[in-house]
C-alpha cells in the first residue's frame, strides 16, 4: 500500500513535470498574458469612460467575463492534456513498461489526475489573481470574496479534467479532449437558458439550468465563483431580468450543492479506475 | 516493499496454464501452457499473428486473460508485487520523450520499489551501449537507441526474470550481438529470460529451451537437443568392407543415395547430442568411428557434420501444424457432408 502511494505522488510529479517540459505552461503564460493584456486595456478605458457607481457594476460583469475566458484557456488546456497523458500514453506503448512494474492501475491513473489537478488549480489560482490584481489597478475594484472564486474555479477545472480523464480511458485522445470540451460548453449554454428560464418566470426552462448543473457540476461550480467575484450591487443594478445575464449569478452554490460536486468527482474518477483496471493493453 | 519473486525462489519464474484470450471476433490465444524455470533462458518462437505477444502481455497482467492460470515468480499475475521482480522490454518500446535517458531509468527504478544507487544505474546505461547519451532527451533518440534504453529499464531494477519481446526489432547486427551479450550475461547470473524473436539463430545461441506458438497454440515445445532431434553426419567413404559395413551400422541407421555412390549419411545412434558449457558437441562417437574407419582400411575423403537448424525444424513444425489443421478442416467438411446426405 506504501508502495502505491509513492507510486502516485511519482505519477503525479511525471505528469508536473511533463505539462512543463512539452511547453504547455510556456503556451498557457503566454494564452494568459495576452488575456490579461486585453482586459487590462478594456478595464482601464471602461474606467475613464463610466462614472465610478457604473465602472462597479460594469467591472463585475467584465471580470466575470474575462474569468470566463480564463476557465476556458484552463478547460482546454487540461482537457487536451489528459488525452495524451493517459490515453496516448496507452496508444503508444509508454504505459506498458510502467505498468509492467508493481504498479495498481488506480494509483497510475490517480497520480495522472493529481497531477493534472494540482496544474490546472494551480494556473487558475495565479492567472485569477492576477486577474483580480489588474482590475484593482484599473478600475480599483476589489471582489469581495476572491479566495472562494478562485477555489471554485479550480474545483470547476478539477471537475472537467475527471470527466475527460474518464474520457481518456475510453476512447482515443483526441476525441476525449473534444467531447469534454463539448460537454463543457453545452452544460454552460444550458446554465444560461436555464437563468433565462427563471428569468421569465419559466420552470421548465429553468429546469434545464438546474439538470444540466447537476449532471455536470461545471456550471454550478462557474456560477458560484461569478457571484464570489462580483459587486453585490451589481445584480440589483440590473434588475428583475439580472439572471438572465450570463455573466452575473444571484445565489453562491450550497454545501450541498459542494458535496455532490465532490462525490460527482469521487464516483467518475471510480468509473474511470474501473474501466482502466479491465482494459487490455 | 520487499524484491518480490525473493519469497518464493522455488517456485518457477513464470507458470502458466490453459491461457486463452479472445479480441472481438479474434480468438488471438487458444490455449497456451508453459513454463520458464529459474535462471532459465526460454525463446518464444512463431510466425506473426501466433499470439506470442499476447501471451506475453497475459503474463505479465497486461491483458486479462478470458481463461487459464498465471503464476509470476510464485504469485499471481494479477497481484502487483509479483512484478516487483520482473523486468520487461515491450515489442512497442516507447519512453517519456520528454525525459532524459537518466530519468527514464530513475523513474522505473522509483515505480519498482527497488533501491538501485544512481551508480549502478549508470551502469546499465553503460553495459547497453548509452553511457555517454545519459543526459539527452529520449525524444532525440534514433528507434534503435530506445530499443536499447528499453533494454536498460528492463535490466535496472535487479529483476530475476526479464520478459524481451523482440529485443533486437530496431537494431543493427552490432545491437543485436550486444543483446545476446547481455542475454547470456544474464543467464550467467541466474536471470530467468523468455525471449521473443523472430531471429532463429539468436535464439538458438541463447536459449536452453524454446516453445513454438502456431495460431494460439503451442506447436511444440523442449529444449534445443529434443527439437533438434537426431545427430547426423555425412561421410564420403571408399574401400568399404563388409567389416566397417558393420562398424557404420553399429554407429548409427545409414542411408545411401542422393549425393553420389560413395557419399553416405548416417543419422547417430543414441538420438540427441550433449553439450557442454562452450555448446560444443562433446560426442567422441564421431572420432572413434573415423578412427576404426581407418584401422579397417577405409579410405575417408570427408566427414561433414548435417546441421538440423531451428530453422529447418520451426519451418517443419509450423508447415506440419497447417497441414494437420488442413486434414482436420476437410474431415469436418467430410462429417459435415455425410450429416447432410443422412438427414436427406
Amino acid at each position: 500500500m506504501n508502495h502505491q502511494v509513492s507510486v502516485v505522488l511519482t505519477v503525479a510529479g511525471l505528469t508536473l513535470r511533463e505539462a512543463s517540459r512539452r511547453r504547455v505552461v510556456l503556451a498557457l503564460a503566454v494564452l494568459t498574458a495576452l488575456l490579461l493584456g486585453l482586459a487590462g486595456w478594456g478595464f482601464w478605458r471602461l474606467a475613464q469612460e463610466l462614472t465610478s457607481g457604473e465602472a462597479l457594476v460594469a467591472a463585475s460583469q467584465v471580470l466575470n467575463l474575462v474569468m470566463f475566458g480564463l476557465s476556458l484557456i484552463a478547460a482546454l488546456g487540461t482537457a487536451f492534456l489528459s488525452g495524451p497523458t493517459v490515453a496516448g500514453e496507452v496508444e503508444s506503448g509508454a504505459v506498458l513498461s510502467v505498468l509492467a512494474r508493481p504498479v495498481r492501475r488506480w494509483a497510475f491513473l490517480l497520480g495522472k489526475w493529481l497531477g493534472l489537478v494540482v496544474f490546472g488549480g494551480a494556473y487558475v489560482l495565479v492567472a485569477g489573481l492576477a486577474l483580480c490584481l489588474v482590475v484593482l489597478a484599473t478600475v480599483g475594484y476589489w471582489p469581495p470574496h476572491p479566495a472562494a472564486g478562485l477555489l471554485l474555479l479550480a474545483g470547476q477545472t478539477a471537475v472537467l479534467l475527471t470527466l475527460s480523464v474518464l474520457l481518456a480511458t475510453v476512447i482515443s485522445p483526441m476525441a476525449s479532449g473534444v467531447v469534454s470540451v463539448g460537454l463543457f460548453g453545452a452544460t454552460w449554454i444550458a446554465g444560461v437558458v436555464g437563468g433565462v428560464g427563471s428569468a421569465l418566470g419559466n420552470d421548465d426552462v429553468a429546469r434545464v439550468g438546474t439538470i444540466s448543473r447537476i449532471v455536470l457540476p461545471t456550471d454550478g461550480l462557474w456560477r458560484g465563483a461569478m457571484h464570489a467575484f462580483q459587486d453585490p450591487s451589481a445584480i440589483l443594478a440590473m434588475g428583475p431580468g439580472g439572471e438572465a445575464f450570463p455573466f452575473l449569478s444571484i445565489s453562491s452554490p450550497t454545501p450541498v450543492y459542494l458535496l455532490w460536486a465532490v462525490l460527482w468527482t469521487a464516483m467518475v474518477f471510480g468509473l474511470a479506475a474501473v474501466v482502466f483496471a479491465r482494459k487490455d493493453l | 516493499m520487499s524484491a518480490a519473486g525473493e519469497s518464493f525462489p522455488d517456485s518457477p519464474a513464470v507458470w502458466c496454464s490453459h491461457l486463452r484470450k479472445r479480441f472481438r471476433r479474434h480468438q488471438a490465444v487458444h490455449d497456451v501452457s508453459l513454463q520458464v524455470g529459474r535462471g532459465e533462458v526460454v525463446g518464444l518462437l512463431g510466425p506473426n499473428g501466433a499470439g506470442k505477444t499476447t501471451v506475453i502481455k497475459m503474463l505479465l497482467g497486461l491483458v486479462t486473460p478470458d481463461d487459464g492460470e498465471v503464476l509470476l515468480l510464485g504469485r499471481p499475475a494479477g497481484d502487483p508485487a509479483a512484478r516487483a521482480g520482473v523486468g520487461y522490454l515491450p515489442e512497442l518500446f516507447r519512453y517519456q520523450p520528454w525525459l532524459s535517458a537518466a530519468e527514464v531509468l530513475a523513474l522505473h527504478v522509483r515505480l519498482s520499489g527497488a533501491d538501485v544507487s544512481a551508480a549502478e544505474q549508470r551502469d546499465r546505461l553503460d553495459l547497453v551501449g548509452l553511457g555517454a547519451r545519459a543526459a539527452d532527451r529520449v525524444g532525440g533518440f534514433s528507434k534503435g537507441m530506445q530499443q536499447r534504453l528499453g533494454l536498460a529499464v528492463a535490466l535496472v531494477a535487479r529483476p530475476s526474470f526479464v520478459v524481451l519481446d523482440e529485443p533486437t526489432s530496431a537494431l543493427d547486427p552490432l545491437g543485436r550481438a550486444d543483446v545476446r551479450d547481455v542475454v547470456l550475461g544474464l543467464r550467467e547470473q541466474g536471470v530467468a529470460v523468455l525471449l521473443n524473436s523472430h531471429l532463429i539463430g539468436e535464439v538458438e545461441r541463447v536459449c536452453d529451451r524454446v516453445v513454438i506458438l502456431e495460431r494460439g497454440r503451442v506447436a511444440a515445445a523442449g529444449s534445443l537437443a529434443e527439437l533438434l532431434g537426431q545427430r547426423q553426419v555425412r561421410l564420403r567413404l571408399t574401400g568399404l568392407t563388409p567389416a566397417a559395413e558393420q562398424r557404420l551400422a553399429r554407429a548409427g541407421a545409414v542411408h545411401r543415395g542422393g549425393d553420389g555412390p560413395d557419399v553416405l549419411t548416417l543419422s547417430l545412434a543414441g538420438g540427441g547430442s550433449d553439450q557442454d558449457d562452450d555448446g560444443e558437441r562433446s560426442d567422441r562417437a564421431v572420432p572413434e568411428l573415423v578412427r576404426d574407419l581407418a584401422a579397417l582400411r577405409v579410405d575417408v575423403h570427408a566427414v561433414e557434420p548435417v546441421r538440423v537448424s531451428l530453422e529447418d525444424r520451426l519451418l517443419g513444425i509450423l508447415r506440419g501444424a497447417a497441414e494437420d489443421r488442413a486434414a482436420e478442416d476437410r474431415a469436418a467438411d467430410e462429417r459435415a457432408a455425410q450429416e447432410r446426405e443422412a438427414r436427406r
